[in-house]
């Protein structure tokens, strides 16, 4: 029972560091229809900025600073990059995002190299917070639980109580609209796109001493963000949080529990064929449910496509 | 002016020598390891070590015959047997007869094959394998053959060595198995079921799980799982951001008990664990550095340090590989005729820089050597690794680890 908390805990840091990827992701597809590809490497970015940070001043400034950076890169990659290849249309901008999620790699890999790096929690949060039946719950990832809640309180307010908030939630609809009444939408999409990366590279700042910080750390995240998005619900911020910790919850509750395709099979009234090591049908019968927890979201993602095309809290059709 | 001058003389000077090696008809090795890629670091690190054992253990000394110098000729592989085999091809062409490879034993399969068909149909031609990490136990026992010596210890005697400290260790009662779901992760699991049933039956496996390579984002949940299991230790082939991050999941879970590894050290990995690491995490690894086993071998590695402060000696067997190979070829009185070489290393029995006697066992060319258990710490270490203050300290040592295992291996000799 109490490993049913913890896992419930777990998975909801895994969750709410996926909703700070997916949040920004969202706005941006859904506004502007683009699928940026490249998302996951702006948080791969705020990682390492972070970590180049770290090493001269700590952590903190770097918590503050890097995503900034990263915010701006973005910015300028829309009003510089994006924008130019968005009049010859949708193929081209997703070239345009792919491109860049390999460029960004190389450049990584070049200035910071194949290694690992030693991005390490602040030593003022290198305690357990508590524990429950002997599993250690640290308290960095108390302090991953309030960034992630908080970051999405403040986009819940700017979204709904503010001005901006007001024209973002117009143009998500029918951006001409919001066009012909004489709001600038192109500043509105580099805003967005903007803090969007921005929060992808906050993402990355928490993350980076948790799951480490290498030049793969973007791909492995990389599909499991669109999936997120699609399962929520395009340009819906419930949505991106509801679907984020569904999955989240998913993938910890798959990954803990060792319950094979053979009980299952035998719980069902089948009988193991008696040569199992001949058998065509081994590889089913020896399957286990950590095996084929990655490939649980994708389900899901396919589920909610066939009976709810526009995602769990979306309003239009994916 | 003057510093063209410098400059115009740098570059005569360079020539000159680069001539005069030329000149002096070297003995060549081709380096064939991965020196782009994911895995370059690795590669890079071994071809700096082999480029300064040549030149610090072999040219500084005059050389072998009396005055033949070693050069290390590397060729990118990315890590791909098929790209091995055309380096391997691209390296006969040009008249090298000694190949050293390591990384990935997939590559060392492919090689060790077309070694053995080249020989077959070139007898005057032959050249001679040195592996010296590959460790899958197959390249000893059923695919053996006459031109293949492997200088690391491999998977099934660093499990035999590693299951011979744990059965001493009383308070081990339950035992944890993780790796990543390829033939590797796959060995090794298969290996410590079979040595810890024979040695210390009393001992439950408490887990015996594979993770998807290269694809689990977040350790937690296995993390507790292990936790949840009781175990005492566990037991990992895992590397790369695997091994980091598998690692860092069990101890911010609060595991305290050992965590015995096969690659959890340098390449960024020492430093990333940095002081979480200190206490649980534990390699298996041939050659002791920390503490020095001999003033020459400080020395070597003070000058290694100087001339590489950037890298680590990573895969220590390398500086054997130089040494025996250069003892051989002495012995042979060739460096052409490779059965005379192959014979003088079959049985050579070696005092390492290490402090280890090596014995290249005759039936199925397998070093026999003494197979150290390492401890990640910041206490006692003399040569870190990553620079980060960290190394790997000598905690206990089998020696001469599984000198009597059996070999399915049938040599057939020229």
């Amino acid at each position: 029972m109490s490993l049913v908390l913890v896992n419930l805990l777990d998975g909801l840091v895994t969750g709410l560091l996926l909703f700070m990827l997916c949040s920004g992701l969202t706005l941006i597809f859904s506004m502007m229809g683009v699928l940026n590809f490249a998302h996951a490497s702006f948080y791969m970015l705020g990682a390492y900025f972070a970590y180049q940070i770290s090493t001269y001043v700590g952590f903190w400034p770097g918590l503050i600073i890097a995503p900034v950076i990263v915010g701006v890169a973005g910015a300028l990659v829309e009003r510089y990059g994006l924008r130019r290849v968005h009049k010859f249309g949708h193929v081209p901008e997703l070239i345009f995002t792919f491109g860049l999620a390999l460029l960004i790699e190389e450049v990584v890999q070049f200035f910071w190299g194949k290694s690992q790096m030693a991005f390490e929690e602040p030593e003022i949060l290198r305690f357990a917070a508590f524990s429950i039946a002997g599993n250690a719950f640290p308290a960095y990832k108390v302090f991953m639980i309030f960034v992630a809640v908080g970051i999405f309180l403040v986009l819940l307010y700017i979204l709904t109580r503010t001005r901006v908030g007001m024209i973002i939630q117009a143009a998500l609809s029918y951006p001409e609209t919001v066009q012909n009444l004489g709001h600038n939408v192109p500043l509105v999409f580099m805003g967005v796109f903007g803090v969007g990366t921005a929060l992808a590279g906050l993402a990355g700042v928490i993350a980076g001493p948790v799951l480490g910080t290498f030049p793969g750390m973007a791909v492995v995240l990389g599909t499991i963000v669109f999936v997120t998005i699609v399962v929520g619900g395009l340009g819906s911020l419930w949505g991106a949080l509801a679907a984020s910790l569904l999955i989240g919850w998913l993938q910890t509750f798959a990954a803990s529990y060792n319950v094979t395709m053979r009980d299952v099979l035998t719980t069902l009234g089948l009988s193991e064929p008696a040569d199992l090591a001949t058998s065509a049908l081994r590889d089913l019968w020896t399957l286990t449910l950590p095996q084929i927890g990655p490939i649980l979201p994708y389900l899901l993602m396919v589920l909610v496509l066939a009976f709810r095309p526009q995602g769990l809290f979306g309003k239009r059709e994916t | 002016m003057k510093k063209l001058t410098a400059l115009l003389l740098g570059a005569l000077i360079t020539i000159s020598s680069a001539v005069a090696a030329w000149a002096a008809d070297t003995v060549k090795i081709a380096f064939i390891d991965p020196l782009s890629g994911p895995f370059a670091a690795t590669g890079e690190q071994g071809l700096a070590h082999y480029q300064f054992a040549a030149d610090e253990l072999v040219n500084k000394k005059g050389g072998v015959l009396g005055g033949k110098m070693f050069e290390i000729v590397p060729f990118d592989n990315k890590i791909s047997p098929k790209e091995s085999l055309i380096q391997l091809k691209v390296a006969i062409d040009q008249g090298i007869r000694f190949i050293a490879q390591g990384n990935s034993s997939g590559v060392a399969n492919a090689l060790t094959d077309a070694i053995k068909k080249h020989n077959k149909r070139n007898p005057d031609k032959r050249v001679l394998f040195m592996n010296y990490s590959a460790v899958d136990p197959a390249l000893t026992n059923a695919k053996c053959n006459f031109w293949h010596f492997r200088f690391d210890a491999n998977a099934d005697i660093k499990m035999d060595a590693l299951t011979d400290i744990i059965a001493k260790k009383d308070e081990i009662k339950k035992v944890y198995l993780i790796g990543q779901d390829y033939s590797f992760g796959k060995a090794v699991a298969a290996a410590a079921v079979k040595y810890i049933g024979a040695k210390r039956p009393d001992i439950e496996i408490v887990g015996n799980e594979l993770h998807p390579i290269g694809k689990v984002k977040d350790f937690t949940p296995y993390a507790r799982k292990i936790m949840a299991s009781g175990a005492d230790a566990i037991i990992t082939g895992n590397w790369g951001s695997d091994m980091v991050g598998l690692g860092k999941s069990v101890i911010a879970s609060g595991f305290k008990k050992p965590i015995y590894t096969y690659y959890a050290a340098s390449t960024g990995i020492t430093k990333t664990f940095g002081a979480d690491g200190k206490g649980p995490l534990k390699l298996v690894q041939e050659g002791a550095i920390n503490p020095s086993p001999s003033e020459r071998l400080t020395a070597y590695m003070k000058a290694f340090k100087a001339k590489h402060p950037g890298k680590d000696m990573g895969q220590p067997r390398i500086a054997n590989v130089i040494e025996m190979l250069a003892k051989a070829i002495d012995k042979a009185g060739s460096a052409t005729d490779m059965v005379a070489v192959a014979s003088a290393l079959e049985g050579m029995e070696h005092d390492s820089i290490f402090g280890s006697k090596i014995v290249m066992r005759a039936q199925d060319h397998q070093a026999i050597q003494d197979v150290h258990i390492l401890a990640h710490t910041d206490e006692g270490i003399d040569f870190d690794l990553d620079n980060s203050g960290y190394g790997l300290k000598v905690e206990s040592t089998v020696k001469m680890a599984a000198a009597d295992s059996e070999t399915t291996c049938k040599m057939k000799r020229p």
